[in-house]
């Protein structure tokens, strides 16, 4: 049992309004909520402009809430009417529509290119490093989600694009040994992608995934101003506590970085509004030309690839053939002797180590399972790993500022294999494009696997012991 | 090993890649046509050539009223296939009958302007291009083929406007293979004239090119009028923005 209830006693003459807060202060923690969340929430102060992409994400998300709202009034979920309650209802009877719409589509596209910049600022400054592993894990969380989502809801205008990249994602599954099959029938629910796919896909788009990614943005944040931001120093400004009992580097969030915020939103609608009205296709990859054709069961296209924001992934799938099974073989192998010989893993550990290994090695021969599921394997796990940063990253010091020079360019490198990737998963496959992302799938998972190694290695130079500030 | 070896050799071939040929006919540019009268004339030439095989099913007759057309001109004059000015455009032809007649389908020209947008160039550009590319060919059922979609299942709609053609074909050797030959395409030969002249025929396919460009997406002029005065307030705005944001960050040393 807490203290017995206190009604607040203001004067009588007091303003209407801080009357009502304290009433409702009384009852909920309004105040409370909104002091550690954000009014009083401390923040670093050399915040640049990288730290802008957390609150534009939180932007979008309400973005494509309230337009998906306004959609879902207009929009059919059957595969007869699907495809013109978009061209026809919402595209030009509802008025208005066409402006809902294209907000909605460069929504999804933004809300990836945000969501990428945010994450590559955890990568350069060490955001996920202890103590914020569970920031890292809980935003990779909405990560894996908000590519749900986007799967989902790419299946909804029901053109052949969104038709045949259901298809061919939900064929995936199929791949999966013994229960395979019987999975992505279960997925689909018929034996092609209809109807019946639609209209689960639906449910799952316009409530079931909104909830969980609600939800997860709430731990995000709940998590982030429990243990602090971190910033582009990498050091900790709570060493340093003033005479006030805040940290002497950092300012609270209102005004110094709603107002921060706020200009950065503003400089991003600039972005976003001219795509939605001057290039709403954004040259076919935010709106796929092919998606103008309604689907159709019987014609599969010359040309079938995501949208953008997932062909870094596929790339690495369509990379898996037959002959690249052998290089990641020698990989596995390779790498089993350099834990064995390099890591400080116990002799358990690495005796672990070269067991999995042994399996994965036996498990790729052509005789035991086909290329197909180690490329829905490697496919899925270049999304995980990136969850596991926080605990492949050795380096001594967390931002990029004080590593040794050459590790930028390992970033570099990585980041270029990224946007390789993703560029060739746009393109139809040839043998030299399979070759350029095989190299690139080799270096993408490099860059993980051996981190413990590579992040330690090199000079480091001297951490300061206060953040880096230029006033105004 | 072979994986090196292979690695090697592409990337000798980079730069050839980047810049490889997206193959195909090429796509003549269409010209810019988007006044009144064009798209005028363009939905004329649309509901009586293309209107008989094609829908429309995501156009309402009276949505050319944004192409300033009014009710009882549409109602006079455009109305074939439906009552009332607010029904879609749809075909007289079954698909069942279409499918056994041609071999497939005819495709609704709704969005096709927005379908057919490619690397080689914009929906309207290919349409431009395959619509003046119809020539003379009787190995095909209909006695027409096309450049830009070869062995297409349609014939050649327009073909008393544009008269009967046949490609000129040079045959080469082919330059990396000695033993094949290729043909290129050198230009056309009227072989009997069409109603109108090479120009005019251009013009009108090109009304229509826009009528269809227009369909696909009747708001896009609302959308790059709006679009201008969306970017200048948030210029505004972000001006403002600017200001504020100095005006507290100042007193921060």
């Amino acid at each position: 049992m807490g203290a017995a209830f206190k009604e607040t006693k203001l004067p009588a003459d007091a303003p209407a309004g801080h009357k009502a807060l304290a009433w409702v202060d009384d009852r909920f923690p309004l105040s409370k909520l909104w002091n550690d969340q954000w009014g009083k929430y401390y923040a670093p102060k050399n915040f640049n402009i990288w730290y802008l992409f957390g609150s534009l994400a939180m932007l979008i998300l309400v973005l494509q809430i309230v337009t998906g709202i306004f959609l879902t009034m207009h929009y059919k979920p059957d595969a007869a009417l699907a495809f013109n309650s978009v061209e026809l209802t919402i595209m030009r009877d509802v008025p208005w529509g066409w402006l809902v719409r294209y907000m909605h589509s460069t929504g999804a596209s933004a809300f990836f290119i945000v969501v990428y910049l945010h994450m590559t600022r955890g990568l350069l400054y060490g955001s996920y490093r202890k103590p914020r592993e569970l920031i890292w894990v809980f935003g990779f969380a909405i990560f894996l989600c908000l590519m749900a989502e986007a799967f989902f809801g790419y299946l909804l205008p029901w053109g052949q694009m969104s038709y045949w990249g259901a298809q061919v994602i939900v064929n995936l599954f199929g791949a999966i040994p013994v229960i395979g099959p019987d999975l992505s029938l279960w997925i689909r629910g018929d034996y092609v992608v209809s109807d019946a796919t639609l209209n689960r896909f639906f449910a799952f788009h316009v409530i079931a995934l909104p909830l969980v990614l609600l939800g997860l943005v709430a731990a995000h944040l709940i998590a982030l101003h429990e243990v602090g931001s971190n910033n582009p120093d990498g050091i900790e400004v709570k060493d340093h506590i003033g005479p006030d009992g805040h940290p002497l580097d950092a300012i609270p969030s209102h005004p110094y970085y709603t107002t921060k915020d706020l200009f950065g939103v503003s400089m991003f609608l600039l972005i976003f509004t001219a795509v939605i009205f001057y290039a709403p296709e954004m040259g076919g990859y935010f709106l796929e030309y092919n998606n103008f054709v309604p689907a159709n069961s019987m014609q599969t296209p010359a040309h079938i690839a995501p949208t953008w924001y997932f062909t870094p992934f596929y790339s690495v799938l369509r990379a898996t053939t037959a002959d690249f099974m052998y290089v990641l073989m020698a990989a596995i192998a390779l790498y089993v002797v350099f834990v064995w010989f390099k890591s400080r893993l116990s002799f358990k550990a690495k005796a672990a180590v070269a067991a999995i290994a042994l399996v994965l090695i036996i498990g790729m021969l052509p005789q035991v399972l086909d290329a197909k599921f180690w490329g829905v394997v490697l496919f899925g796990s270049s999304v995980v790993i990136i969850g596991l940063l926080p605990w492949l990253d050795h380096s001594p010091v967390r931002s990029i500022r004080y590593r040794p020079n050459w590790h930028m360019w390992v970033y570099v490198l990585f980041g270029l294999s990224f946007v390789a990737l993703g560029y060739l998963g746009t393109q139809l496959p040839t043998p030299a494009y399979t070759l350029i992302s095989q190299v690139c799938t080799l270096l993408y998972f490099s860059f993980f696997l051996l981190m413990p190694w590579w992040s330690a290695a090199g000079r480091f130079k001297p951490v300061p012991t206060r953040v880096t500030f230029h006033p105004h | 090993m072979n994986f090196t070896k292979k690695l090697i050799a592409v990337l000798a071939l980079v730069p050839g890649l980047v810049f490889a040929n997206e193959g195909g006919f090429p796509l003549d540019r269409a010209p810019e046509r988007s006044d009144m009268a064009s798209l005028q004339n363009g939905a004329k030439l649309f509901v009586n050539h293309c209107l008989n095989c094609h829908s429309a099913s995501a156009m309402r007759y009276n949505k050319l009223r944004d192409i300033g057309l009014t009710d009882e001109q549409i109602k006079s004059n455009l109305l074939f296939s439906a009552d009332k000015v607010g029904e879609v455009m749809k075909t007289a032809m079954r698909p069942e009958d279409a499918k056994a007649w041609f071999g497939a389908a005819p495709p609704d020209l709704s969005v096709i302007a927005r379908a057919k947008s490619s690397s080689a160039g914009s929906g309207a550009d290919y349409l431009y291009t395959y619509l003046r590319t119809f020539y003379k060919d009787d190995t095909r059922p209909t006695g027409w083929n096309n450049m830009v979609m070869p062995n297409v299942a349609m014939p050649h709609v327009l073909w008393q406007m544009q008269g009967v053609r046949t490609p000129k074909m040079v045959e080469e050797s082919d330059p990396h293979d000695h033993s094949k030959k290729i043909h290129t395409f050198t230009g056309w030969e009227q072989v009997s004239p069409g109603s109108m002249s090479a120009t005019d025929f251009d013009t009108a396919t090109a009304d229509l090119v826009a009528y269809l460009s227009w369909m696909a997406e009747p708001a896009q002029g609302t959308r790059k009028k709006l679009g201008a005065i969306v970017l200048i307030f948030l210029s505004i705005f972000a001006f403002l923005a600017w200001r504020l944001n100095e005006s507290y960050w100042k007193e921060l040393k």
